[in-house]
């Protein structure tokens, strides 16, 4: 192999898919084959019977559309608010030097120690769930966001200047447009971190959802249906990642080159 | 032309500090330069040249000496008479060639339909006709520069100021280049300042040439050139050519 040599498209596909299939394969060779006991690793043709179960009988649709629902409400909130706020620090260097020790502190406080703290405020419901969320993504999309915009290419910026760009123009026509698509990436990234914080915030206290089915799976030692549930988790992980991707290219088309 | 020149330089000095140490960017630059001419400044890097080209383009303000562009017969508004070409394109990646060539226009809010007609003659003019529907990534560094160009004359302004404009372009673009910016000088009318680290360039573009020596950084000698346009390349074999070379090169040291 010669490094940083493209491969085909039709390989690539291929090649992803096989690791798929070899994935797969050692997991039906060490169930089917009887290797690992069936109590701990359910193999792939129970975990399908099970997922089917699940979805035709105990109404798991609704779970994962109250997961999805979750995850989308808490990044909207987080994205919202956290992208302005990215911004203004990127653009501004005494809003960036009021805010940013504190965000990069909090950065570092783990989501899920929040969870019995806001329990207590928010009670088990929704609203705790997208605070979960809430507080594992915003801190990092702002931080993300403002170094993205504060490393707009200066000679950029005072070529602007000299076209006859005013100070606000600046933000407007020079440093969101050229940091939009990395910011685009960054939401990507963090939507992707959303998903962990929902599962983490259903296991704990939950009455629905992807995580609470899972939890109650444990109960009745189902590995075939947390073994189901997570690759659901996985597959709408990877479209959702899928549908970005197509939107950012779309969005930005100038950005490839 | 009035005998008044339009860009009148005395005593400009620059002052760069760094903590409590201060470093001269520009000394002592005296000259004037008439409206029409087309001007090289030439020295090596940390001459001060571009530091003079920002204070023109009115990017940094100076810490002495006098700094005044305009007369009486040719007005000069800093917000919409200076158009600027630097060393890289710059061009904003996710405009189209024509919307970036039209960004000047836009900002001065310009009447558009006028300003779109220009900006295509333009891009005409610069050899990058049926360019202007794409992107800078799908254009060739020497075409974005160009672009760059048209945008610096776009809203019609008096002063063009160019900053090492050609510097990373192969030699052989660059010399194109040299040609293209006399054509275009010549039909657009400009005054014009450029900066260059390149001896032969200052000498073949310039109706004069200003050289300024590094370490310290000052002004070391200011010349008319006498040789007739239109030039062509056959004239960097002229002997006086050479003599001008000659004279810069003995400025900067090198003979």
């Amino acid at each position: 192999m010669t490094p940083l040599k493209p491969v085909a498209p039709g390989a690539r596909v291929a090649l992803g898919v096989a690791f798929f299939v070899l994935f797969f394969a050692a997991w039906a060779a060490a169930t089917f084959g009887g290797y690992v006991s069936a109590t701990f690793l359910a193999d792939p043709a129970t975990m399908l019977r099970e997922g089917w179960s699940l979805l035709a009988v105990h109404g798991f649709i609704k779970d994962i559309l109250v997961t999805i629902w979750r995850v989308l409400g808490g990044f909207v909130l987080a994205a919202a608010l956290g992208v302005p706020l990215g911004i203004a620090m990127g653009a501004y260097k005494p809003i960036e030097a009021f805010f940013e020790p504190f965000v990069s502190f909090a950065r570092y406080l783990p989501a899920s120690a929040f969870i019995p703290l806001l329990i207590l405020w928010a009670g088990t419901g929704e609203a705790q769930k997208l605070l979960v969320i809430f507080v594992g993504s915003f801190f990092q999309v702002v931080l993300m966001v403002a170094v993205t915009v504060g490393n707009t290419r200066r000679d950029l910026v005072e070529a602007a200047y000299t076209l006859g760009v005013t100070d606000r123009g600046i933000v407007r026509r020079v440093l969101l447009p050229s940091s939009a698509p990395e910011m685009a990436e960054i939401l990507r990234l963090v939507l992707g971190w959303a998903w962990t914080y929902v599962i983490v915030a259903e296991l704990i206290g939950s009455s629905s959802g992807i995580g609470h089915m899972i939890m109650d799976s444990q109960a009745l030692l189902n590995t075939g249906q947390i073994i189901f549930g997570i690759i659901v988790i996985g597959f709408i992980g990877l479209a959702s990642d899928f549908l970005f991707k197509a939107l950012n290219r779309r969005l930005f088309p100038w950005s490839l080159a | 032309m009035s005998a008044e020149p339009f860009i009148h330089l005395a005593g400009v000095r620059k002052v760069y500090r760094r903590g409590k140490t201060e470093h001269a960017a520009i000394s002592d630059a005296t000259f004037d330069v008439m409206a029409g001419e087309l001007v090289s400044l030439v020295g090596p890097s940390g001459c001060g040249k571009s530091t003079l080209l920002k204070l023109l383009a009115g990017l940094h303000a100076h810490d002495g000496g006098e700094v005044r562009i305009g007369s009486g017969a040719h007005s000069f508004d800093p917000a919409r008479d200076v158009g600027m070409v630097f060393q890289a394109p710059l061009l904003l990646k996710w405009r189209r060639i024509l919307e970036n060539v039209l960004l000047p226009a836009e900002i001065l809010g310009l009447p558009m339909a006028a300003a779109r007609e220009r900006a295509r003659a333009l891009l005409a003019l610069v050899g990058l006709s049926g360019s202007e529907d794409k992107y800078p990534y799908e254009l060739s560094g020497g075409m974005q520069q160009r672009a760059a160009i048209a945008r610096s004359l776009v809203h019609d302004p008096k002063l063009v100021l160019m900053d090492e404009p050609f510097g990373a372009l192969d030699a052989l673009t660059r010399e194109k280049m040299n040609l293209e910016l006399l054509r275009i000088w010549k039909e657009a009318g400009k005054t014009i300042i450029f900066v260059t680290h390149g001896i032969s360039e200052a000498v073949f573009l310039g109706t004069r040439v200003v050289v300024f020596t590094a370490g310290p950084a000052r002004m070391a000698d200011n010349f008319q050139i006498d040789l007739p346009y239109p030039r062509t390349l056959d004239l960097k074999t002229h002997e006086r050519f050479g003599e001008y070379t000659r004279r810069i090169y003995k400025l900067l040291g090198l003979e």
